[in-house]
């Protein structure tokens, strides 16, 4: 028990680790809205598609959900050059976390789609509701209410699972943390800063989320 | 293709098998120390944060903050804050310990809320009626919210403890000797990237897949047993 911390190097370099902060969110919201469009496409092939599709669909989400999204970068960043397709660390990560979102949001969305009923679309067409007016009205409220708390969460999460960039060396928070921890030794209070940082911005965007999702789409949205 | 059947060759080599086999051991083993450890502080925690009064006011406060902390810490910081903090205050200590330390942490803030869920479902009427038969604090969990709690709880703590066994791969950075980790030595070794890991991650497949479909069952059949719908906790791979 005699380690003396020093907090005021790590502190020092905190608008360096912003600039990795910056990337973090630049590479969360990409992979965030590049999965959520994949997955509304599977989700929209699982509940729409024939048997093909849904096969298909079925197979990706059972294969990237069953294996570890580390695994799939690693195949993206050393196994597509040897097809001769040479990848950016940035890129591989990108892309790979991409296709696994995809999957998982799939399943989300997939719910959303089950839980709206079609009497009720009937009702709302008996009471002469246009076809805007039932999406609006109808459909999106049914949707928002199932799937949103768990999109809301699942974007924290891929927030936090972005961390895993440090390995293939790009400089989002956690890899200019060690980064910056190989120059000055300091890797204890470097994490621990930066432990802090990610718990400041993931609260920051939990409390956003929770109040976007209140006031457009009227559902409580926990955030402990 | 001759490359491809020299690397098939070399893929199931007795040597490489042998260490395959210790590497997907070490996996297991370390999501079955972790979790379990995890799942035994997770209900500790739970029990806290259900308890009432002034005394355990503190207390309350800690796991509350334990949980909702590291639930908001990635799990590849957390593995580094373990490392450096072990390797500050202890000599000696093996990268097997940091690991299960790490896995054991995030764990138990994952599986506390879960089982808080559980506890949260039984109906306020059951505890009320344990209170009116003079029931302790104690007999009240042991005999009433705990029983029918674990129907609740099983089936996520299950998924989550199934969705670890790829999160482990995590630890692979460290140094652990585990299924990615040999991975990347074979790559290191001159195999092709492509055939490798497309095998480790048949392996993480064949490893998960059978104990998502069991956890699936269980949900259902311990879903149906009470007569009501199953419980659902996203997590990231």
């Amino acid at each position: 028990m005699n380690y003396t911390f020093q907090f005021g190097v790590a502190l020092k370099r905190l608008p360096d680790l912003w600039q990795g902060a910056l990337l973090t969110l630049e590479l969360g919201l990409l992979c965030y809205w590049g999965g959520a469009l994949l997955g509304l496409l599977l989700a929209s092939f699982k509940t729409y598609g024939g048997w093909i599709g849904k096969g298909l669909a079925n197979a990706y989400v059972t294969f990237f959900t069953n294996t570890p999204a580390l695994i799939q970068i690693y195949f993206l960043f050393w196994g597509l050059p040897d097809l001769g397709i040479v990848l950016s660390a940035f890129n591989a990560v990108l892309i790979g976390l991409t296709l696994n979102t995809g999957a998982y949001l799939c399943e989300i969305m997939r719910a959303g789609f089950l839980s709206v009923r079609k009497p009720e679309l009937e009702a709302a067409e008996a009471l002469g509701f246009s076809l805007w007016q039932q999406i609006w009205y109808v459909i999106v409220p049914h949707i928002a209410k199932t799937i949103y708390p768990a999109l809301a969460n699942y974007a924290v999460v891929l927030m936090l699972g972005t961390s895993m960039a440090m390995i293939f060396g790009v400089e989002e928070l956690s890899g200019r943390a060690y980064n910056i921890a190989s120059e000055n030794y300091r890797h204890l209070e470097m994490f621990t800063v930066v432990a802090g940082l990610y718990i400041v911005l993931t609260l920051i965007a939990s409390l956003l989320l929770a109040l976007v999702g209140r006031t457009a789409f009227r559902v409580k949205v926990r955030v402990f | 293709m001759a490359r491809f059947f020299e690397q098939l060759s070399r893929f199931f080599a007795p040597d490489n098998l042998g260490l395959l086999w210790q590497s997907i051991g070490m996996t297991i083993g370390m999501t079955i120390i972790g979790c379990g450890l995890g799942f035994a502080f997770a209900f500790l925690i739970a029990i806290t944060r259900q308890s009432g009064g002034w005394a355990s006011l503190p207390l309350r406060v800690l796991a509350t903050l334990f949980t909702e902390l590291f639930r908001r810490i990635p799990f590849l910081v957390i593995i580094y804050l373990v490392l450096f903090f072990i390797a500050a205050f202890v000599r000696g200590a093996s990268l097997f310990l940091v690991a299960i330390v790490a896995i054991c942490i995030y764990a138990t803030a994952y599986l506390s809320e879960i089982i808080r869920g559980g506890f949260d479902s039984v109906p306020r009427q059951q505890i009320e009626a344990a209170t009116a038969m003079n029931f302790s604090r104690w007999q009240t969990l042991g005999f009433v919210i705990f029983p029918q709690s674990l129907p609740v709880i099983l089936p996520p703590a299950i998924a989550f403890a199934v969705a670890f066994i790829k999160d482990t791969s995590l630890v692979s950075q460290i140094g652990v000797f585990e299924l990615s980790f040999r991975g990347k030595e074979l790559v290191n070794q001159g195999m092709s990237g492509l055939f490798v890991f497309g095998m480790i991650s048949l392996i993480y497949f064949a490893l998960s897949y059978p104990l998502t479909r069991l956890g699936r069952w269980l949900e259902k059949r311990l879903a149906s047993s009470r007569g009501q719908g199953p419980v659902r906790q996203l997590r990231q791979s």
